[in-house]
């Protein structure tokens, strides 16, 4: 694939910026870069690096143990010991929400990531090829898209059986339709487009000009899709565990101590709603920020 | 510049190509759009074959077939001695270094994701003609060539004018060395200007390279100047073909008449004998029978409505498909 790309010796930060980030050399410049030009982006991505920290030195950042009960806390407000309260068991809120993160995570970038791949393949498959592989897969696809989300995922969840893995395949597939549908018709435009021509004229082949020349211009939606979906597919993870189909207890999710503690203790205990929904918000919030620099980045348009 | 040499550099004859039109849920062949319906001609080294007509008239499709890039119906296209007609896409791809194309639009041919730099060497990377820094070489000689600056390798499409775009587009279709270029409208989407830049860039590089071109417009002063022959396209048929002194002094075909009275003269005293032609031209999904131009020619004869004239060589080195010549 690279054979033909040129290695240009970059002047300025701002095209090194532009390789994608692949190959930065002045990490420190490019970091300022990312800073100035792109504030937004960089609260996003400073949201989304702790709460990958979090999640991955749970062990260290946690100051409990999230699944020890404490019957004496019970309900506990927020306080010096427990600094976002206790839930009914006396669990510590704070560390279920550390400890929370690595699920949630896992299955919100897991499933959104799969979800996108297949439909990017799908999509693309679908687009470019055309002809009876396009009509039966957008047959498929309707079928998919004529389920609701949740009830996609509850049948996914409920045949697979409940697991880290299970659910993120069950919440993944159900985004397959709606990735594809995208990346589709914007893949039918581009591969009348006359540079894909010049690139058939030059004779590459068909392989290479879908991901060289079709897949690249379609990164923008891929994007926009992706973050938006992120926010979803946590929630989705969140009813697939209050029904019992998602993460097994006693795992903490953000999602399931969301919806469990919901319409029990919203009035009286309501930090046990007001965090981990904090925490939805702001892992979504910082996603979209860092999604829509991202894009921009990779816009060559938007660059200069 | 003569007839063409010895030995053409592309020779198609018969060419068609027709459009097959689906409809319904199991998208059956309804009719076909004749958009080439038998086109003959050859070009011969460092020659340029104008090839004029209105909008629909089939004269893209001919270019883009020429290239394969559309599966000719019927016909044969010899490019450099080799028939290229049937050949599969990994037998035609050697063959491809041979011809190129540029397009009409400098916008939507150049991939916006990519550099200028990495456009113009993605056919010499396709082709492994070179790589590192002698690609980085070639393709800096390909910008001063066509007259933008080796810094400019690094800028994208949008950096660039409309212009600049154009000779991106010229520099890539020279990489690999061609010996035929397909230009199809290529300087359309210009300004006038920068129009006359082009052109004497595209036949600087004639002269320099002996390339071939086919050179596709509906811009009669643009063929004029930069042909040696001019082929005239009507609904998916050469109407007449021939030099493009005798094509402008002394057109046989009315269809050519009607197109030279057409071209405005910046010289409001010169009175000049008017051939309009009325109406539309026909759909080519339902092309008249006999001469495609019987339903708009004023001098149609009876047996212009049933009889479709053959190209004849009426005057040596003139070919004229019509009746009364």
């Amino acid at each position: 694939m690279t054979d033909s790309r040129i290695d240009f010796t970059a002047a300025d930060h701002a095209a090194e910026l532009a390789r994608a980030g692949a190959h930065v050399t002045g990490w420190r410049g490019a970091t300022l870069l990312l800073i100035r030009r792109y504030p937004l982006g960089a609260i996003g991505a400073v949201i989304f690096t702790l709460f990958v920290f979090a999640a991955v030195f749970a062990d260290v950042v946690a100051p409990m143990d999230p699944l020890s009960t404490n019957s004496r806390a019970s309900l506990a407000a927020p306080s010096a010991t427990y600094l976002l309260g206790a839930d009914f068991m006396g669990r510590d809120v704070f560390s279920r929400l550390v400890y929370g993160a690595r699920i949630s995570l896992a299955v919100g970038l897991g499933a959104t990531a799969l979800g996108c791949l297949f439909g990017i393949l799908v999509g693309l498959l679908s687009g470019y090829l055309g002809g009876w592989i396009d009509l039966v897969v957008q047959r498929v696809i309707d079928i998919m898209q004529s389920l609701p989300l949740l009830v996609m995922a509850l049948v996914m969840a409920a045949s697979l059986g409940p697991s880290l893995r299970n659910t993120i395949i069950a919440i993944a597939i159900p985004l397959v339709p709606n990735v594809a549908r995208v990346i589709r018709s914007n893949t039918l435009s581009l591969r009348e487009m006359p540079f894909v021509e010049a690139a058939r004229a030059v004779g590459m082949g068909e392989l290479r000009i879908a991901l060289r020349h079709v897949l690249p211009n379609t990164l923008a939606p891929i994007i926009v899709l992706a973050t938006a979906q992120l926010g979803s597919t946590i929630l989705t993870e969140a009813s697939l565990s209050f029904l019992g189909l998602g993460v097994p207890e006693p795992h903490p999710s953000w999602g399931r101590m969301l919806s469990e503690s919901a319409a029990e203790y919203v009035r009286t205990a309501p930090w046990l709603v007001i965090f981990p929904g904090v925490a939805i918000s702001l892992i979504v919030f910082g996603t979209n920020l860092l999604g829509d620099a991202v894009r921009d980045i990779l816009d060559p348009r938007q660059r200069s | 510049m003569p007839e063409a040499a010895a030995k053409p550099v592309l020779e198609v004859s018969g060419l068609k190509k027709h459009f097959p039109v689906r409809k319904g849920l199991l998208r059956r062949t309804v009719g076909h759009v004749f958009a080439v319906d038998g086109v003959s001609f050859s070009i011969g080294e460092g020659e340029t074959l104008g090839l004029v007509g209105e909008s629909g008239c089939g004269k893209t499709t001919v270019g883009r077939a020429v290239l394969r890039l559309v599966e000719p119906t019927d016909g044969s296209i010899r490019l450099d001695g080799a028939d290229i007609t049937g050949l599969r896409k990994a037998e035609l791809r050697p063959h491809r270094r041979k011809m190129q194309i540029i397009f009409q639009d400098p916008f939507s041919s150049l991939n916006p994701r990519m550099s200028a730099g990495d456009i113009v060497a993605e056919p010499l990377g396709v082709h492994r003609v070179a790589r590192g820094k002698a690609l980085r070489d070639e393709v800096a000689a390909l910008f001063e060539r066509v007259g933008l600056r080796r810094a400019q390798m690094d800028a994208y499409p949008h950096q660039f004018s409309g212009g600049q775009r154009q000779r991106i587009g010229i520099a890539r279709a020279l990489a690999l060395n061609p010996k035929l270029i397909i230009g199809d409208e290529p300087v359309s989407a210009l300004d006038v200007s920068i129009q006359a830049q082009v052109i004497n860039l595209l036949m600087d590089l004639q002269r320099e390279r002996r390339l071939s071109y086919l050179f596709i417009s509906h811009n009669l002063a643009v063929v004029e100047h930069i042909s040696h022959r001019i082929a005239v396209m009507y609904l998916g048929r050469i109407v007449e073909h021939t030099d493009k002194k005798t094509l402008f002094t002394n057109p046989l075909h009315p269809y050519t008449e009607a197109l030279l009275s057409a071209v405005p003269v910046p010289d409001p005293a010169i009175k000049r004998k008017k051939l309009v032609v009325q109406g539309d031209v026909p759909s080519p999904v339902r092309p008249p029978p006999g001469c495609h131009f019987h339903t708009r020619c004023p001098y149609a004869v009876d047996r212009c409505r049933i009889d479709s004239p053959a190209l004849r060589e009426v005057v040596p080195g003139h070919h004229v498909a019509c009746h009364l010549r």
